[in-house]
């Protein structure tokens, strides 16, 4: 093979004036706060829905059911389409072109927030529900017997209980939304991926770009992993930690 | 609403299932078969008591687990070419179409997550089929082709599907390297007429209607299958 390595062209110049090392040191950094703010909005929205779907109010429930299959079946790079090109014409006309003039990069990272995060809080939701559905119900009535209402009755007993049963399921969302973020790169998010390519285009350097971007993802990989598990230790309850009811595999 | 056209879709309807979707098509299953294959002998490997073989196929699955799908796309797409020259012994990297190189991806990316479910599948499996199996007089391949793998495949059929509809959605990231699956057809047309918002709409349909048909349908296959201990 006549490939010529060349591992010291990180520090060549890339166009822009800054060197390929910082090039991709920024997209990871577009990386992290893409899937920060995501998974806040995938949280919020996940465990909303998650709760609907065990109330036993039946519109609650089915409006629920629709809001994760609808996210489920589309995928996310047509979702990620849908967000940057389809929603500015949907929304008023105001409103679509007040969208449209938001200055590059807050354009494409808006909706590429909202497209990450409402894809993964469908599978928060479905976290949620089954990190509730696992609790025995002697919890919830004795919850309601304690005169909770049923806002209380989440609030108190229901949430905290099954969002520590949860945790591991959880932990490989937040996995899968960082490599998610990938997919930002197709509307022109200059995250990791984004980084990178364009560093290969530059530099025709390509394993080497792409190794130090892998390298990337996997020290990603292992910092979240490594908090989590801090997380659960702290936080675990003695003798509630059992398998939850899971019926998806991480994808 | 008045602007829009959806004229272009009975235009292009044809273009985008005969061309589009058979590619994504072809592409699922073919990928679904070769990595369900691969992945259940990576999944023998991790289970193996041989401990360089275990490590290896563990290190290689966390590792493509751990990396989003487009940079592995990406991966391939660059080394295909070299492993191709390395294979043929050419000096020249070998050009590889665009099927092929998404084929190859797709095959080796979804082992690395079959080979989790085929594991859990014969985990599944009581040790005592496996004991029995060799006090039977068979060998380590007969017991796997045909006590242990075939119900591991029975109990593991729905989250195989699953996966088989997650990877269906997968292949539309091929987008990044321009080929035409059903998603690529569309983006080609959207642009030639300047129809991003029907056919962005249109495509997010029939994806929802297929995925969602088929979830259906696995889970009525659950409810058929499933086995009463």
């Amino acid at each position: 093979m006549n490939y010529n390595w060349n591992w010291l062209v990180f520090f060549d110049e890339a166009p822009g004036g800054v060197t390929y090392l910082q090039t991709l040191l920024e997209g990871l950094a577009w990386t992290i706060g893409t899937a920060t703010l995501s998974w806040l909005l995938a949280l919020s929205m996940g465990t909303l829905v998650g709760v609907a779907r065990t109330t036993s109010m039946p519109w609650a429930r089915r409006l629920g059911t629709m809001y994760v299959e609808l996210l489920r079946n589309v995928p996310l790079l047509v979702q990620m389409f849908l967000w940057y090109f389809v929603m500015p014409e949907l929304v008023p006309r105001s409103l679509g072109d007040a969208i449209k003039q938001i200055a590059p990069p807050w354009g494409i990272f808006i909706p590429a927030v909202l497209c990450l995060g409402f894809y993964t809080s469908s599978r928060v939701a479905e976290q949620v529900r089954a990190g509730i559905e696992s609790l025995p119900a002697g919890q919830r009535m004795a919850a309601t017997a304690l005169g909770l209402e049923s806002a209380q009755v989440y609030r108190y007993v229901l949430l905290p209980s099954s969002f520590r049963i949860i945790l591991p399921p959880l932990t490989s969302e937040l996995l899968n939304l960082i490599k998610n973020t990938s997919v930002a790169f197709t509307i022109g998010l200059f995250e990791l991926v984004g980084a990178a390519r364009s560093m290969q285009e530059f530099s025709f350097q390509v394993f080497e770009t792409f190794a130090l971007a892998t390298l990337f993802y996997l020290i990603l990989n292992l910092v979240v992993v490594r908090s989590m598990l801090l997380l659960e230790r702290r936080l675990a309850v003695p003798g509630f930690i059992g398998p939850v009811k899971a019926e998806k595999v991480a994808s | 609403m008045s602007e829009f056209d959806f004229d272009v879709i009975q235009r292009s309807w044809v273009y985008l299932f005969r061309d589009g979707m058979v590619f994504t098509l072809k592409l699922t299953i073919m990928s679904a078969l070769g990595g369900l294959i691969l992945g259940t002998l990576l999944a023998m490997c991790r289970l193996s008591s041989i401990k360089p073989l275990s490590w290896v196929a563990g290190t290689y699955v966390n590792l493509l687990r751990a990396l989003p799908l487009i940079l592995v796309i990406f991966w391939f797409y660059f080394l295909v070419p070299y492993i191709g020259a390395w294979l043929t012994g050419s000096s020249r990297p070998v050009a590889v179409g665009g099927f092929t190189s998404a084929l190859v991806t797709f095959t080796l990316f979804e082992a690395a997550y079959f080979c989790e479910i085929m594991r859990a599948g014969i985990q599944s499996v009581p040790r005592g089929q496996h004991s029995a199996g060799y006090a039977l007089g068979l060998t380590y391949w007969q017991v796997m082709g045909k006590v242990v793998l075939p119900q591991a495949f029975r109990n593991m059929t729905p989250i195989l599907l699953t996966q088989t509809i997650v990877l269906f959605q997968d292949t539309s990231l091929v987008y990044v390297l321009s080929l035409t699956d059903f998603l690529g057809a569309a983006v080609k047309v959207a642009q030639r007429d300047g129809r991003l918002i029907e056919m962005y709409m249109f495509v997010a349909l029939i994806y929802f209607i297929m995925s969602y048909a088929a979830s259906l349908l696995v889970r009525y296959l659950r409810q058929r299958t499933s086995i009463v201990r």
